[in-house]
């Protein structure tokens, strides 16, 4: 929600702003659903988030990247949710059943989501030359990160194995970075953004795009804390679950306070 | 008489307590504190803007110079926003945003109500859709000032603070200056003396639940309705006017 929201003030038209407004809602259902699912394994929601907080539970390293300008919002539904579709399609099927229920409503908003993100950044593409200028900004910058998401080669994926071996995972991370890549590809083009990748191009034989290196040494350290944003993203939700603290307190006083004059 | 200027001005006001408290609400998103109020708050924003933009769009087509729902949003500047002074206040603690939301709930939940009967058939059909929503809103803040009213001390003790603080702006929602007379004479709005009505007895009910002290009627802020602000609206235009201001003329 922070990437994202970070933008709900300055949305450039109230349409765009009403759109933003609907997707961020969408991504904390989101949150609510997972939440849901993981405490089907019994972990409670409190003990969930208390390890988000503290540091301890991992989340996204894409999210450690700055939303700089509007085109980010735009390139974050594009690239960001377009990525992550990919994962979320297949885990549709996943062998854990209530993770893939949760999934198939997932699904179905962030298919509108990756849609919204390419519809901004099309407006954006055919606008002044400035706006087109913040387009590709944006697509360089979020381009090779959003390939990151797919995480580790397989070569190099240390829990590839076992998730694969239980059905959790039914495709290979560079099965579905392939993917990604042949289709997103092809978007940039119609839209006339340039992919930021010299190495880039279109292989007859294997019907597919063969890409350059990702830098793995960059997304190693962002996963160790060190991205652009790591230390304010976890500051944010620490400041917000503190100044609510009392908040919870409150409604679970009430509640208690209610029970026992029913009780009485 | 009523005149066409009367009823632009009019549906300005109503758009613009909307617009305004919308993006309040919408700073909120990422900080609240519980994942429910960080979706129930955005949902909020999204149901002001929703109704602001079918009434900034109605605002342009009465004032027929071709200004846009964006370009009454973005290319105005502070003197010419005729929100009220309450829903320009500053986000504060929860206990703020809750009091804040519930006064402006309790003003506008009666007046959609009302403006169903309006001779204006737009302004009418707008309402129709907005009422159900201020159901909602009436019941997600009245819930939640009573919660932090019979909750804990330290929530009592900030939902008393939030209401002194912010009672001060409730007088400016019933002010009947002459474009008001002209709208309810003309039909268009209500007589605010009777949405004063619903709005008292919403207000002690829920208070009374709340075990909070409704403050005395003392000294009452205006000014919003004449483009007469605090300090903090040029800073909420600035912010959400940026991208309009630096790309002039653009699509986005």
């Amino acid at each position: 929600m922070l990437p994202e929201g970070n933008w709900i003030s300055r949305a450039p038209s109230l349409k765009r702003k009403a759109i933003l407004l609907a997707k961020v809602q969408d991504e904390a259902g989101h949150g609510l659903y997972l939440y849901s699912a993981a405490e089907t394994l019994g972990t409670s929601r409190e003990q969930t988030i208390d390890d988000l907080l503290s540091g301890k539970a991992k989340y996204s390293s894409i999210f450690n990247y700055p939303t700089l300008t509007w085109a980010d919002i735009g390139a974050v539904g594009w690239l960001v949710d377009g990525a992550a579709i990919m994962n979320q399609v297949m885990l549709c099927r996943t062998s854990y059943g209530p993770y893939a229920r949760a999934m198939v409503r997932i699904c179905k908003e962030e298919s509108f989501h990756q849609r919204q993100g390419y519809e901004i950044m099309a407006v954006l593409a055919k606008g002044t030359p400035g706006q087109k200028e913040m387009a590709q900004d944006a697509l360089n910058r979020w381009w090779w990160p959003s390939l990151m998401m797919f995480g580790p080669t397989d070569a190099n994926s240390p829990h590839s194995a076992e998730s694969m071996k239980w059905k959790i995972k039914r495709q290979s991370n560079d099965e579905l970075r392939q993917t990604f890549i042949d289709r997103t590809v092809q978007q940039a083009e119609v839209i006339g953004l340039t992919i930021p990748d010299p190495d880039l191009k279109w292989n007859e034989a294997t019907q597919h795009y063969e890409w350059g290196t990702i830098d793995w040494a960059e997304f190693n350290n962002v996963v160790a804390g060190n991205g652009p944003c790591n230390k304010e993203r976890l500051v944010a939700r620490n400041k917000a679950h503190n100044d609510g603290a009392w908040v919870r307190e409150a409604a679970m006083a009430h509640a208690a306070k209610k029970a026992e004059r029913k009780a009485a | 008489m009523m005149s066409n200027e009367a009823l632009f001005t009019y549906t300005l006001r109503l758009a613009d307590d909307l617009l305004i408290l919308s993006h309040r609400l919408g700073e909120w998103c990422g900080h609240g504190p519980v994942l429910e109020e960080d979706i129930a708050l955005t949902n909020r924003a999204l149901d002001h803007i929703g109704e602001a933009r079918n009434l900034l769009t109605y605002a342009g087509e009465l004032e027929g110079k071709g200004r846009t729902e964006d370009a009454l949003a973005y290319l105005r500047n502070e003197r010419q926003f005729v929100n009220t002074k309450l829903v320009e206040q500053p986000n504060g603690d929860y206990a703020h945003t809750i009091c804040r939301s519930f006064l402006y709930d309790a003003y506008h939940l009666p007046l959609a109500e009302a403006m169903l009967k309006s001779s204006d058939a737009q302004l009418a059909a707008i309402a129709g859709k907005a009422v159900k929503e201020a159901q909602y809103h009436l019941r997600h803040s009245s819930d939640w000032l009573i919660r932090f009213g019979d909750g804990t001390e330290e929530s009592h003790q900030r939902a008393q603070a939030a209401l002194n603080d912010l009672w001060t702006f409730t007088g400016d929602l019933f002010a009947q200056d002459e474009v008001h007379q002209a709208m309810v004479k003309a039909g268009v709005a209500p007589d605010l003396s009777k949405i004063k009505a619903a709005f008292d007895a919403t207000v002690d009910k829920v208070l009374s639940e709340a075990t909070l002290k409704r403050p005395a009627d003392g000294f009452m802020a205006s000014g919003g309705r004449q483009g007469k602000h605090g300090e903090q609206l040029g800073f909420i235009l600035a912010e959400m006017q940026y991208l309009q201001r630096a790309y002039p003329g653009a699509t986005w």
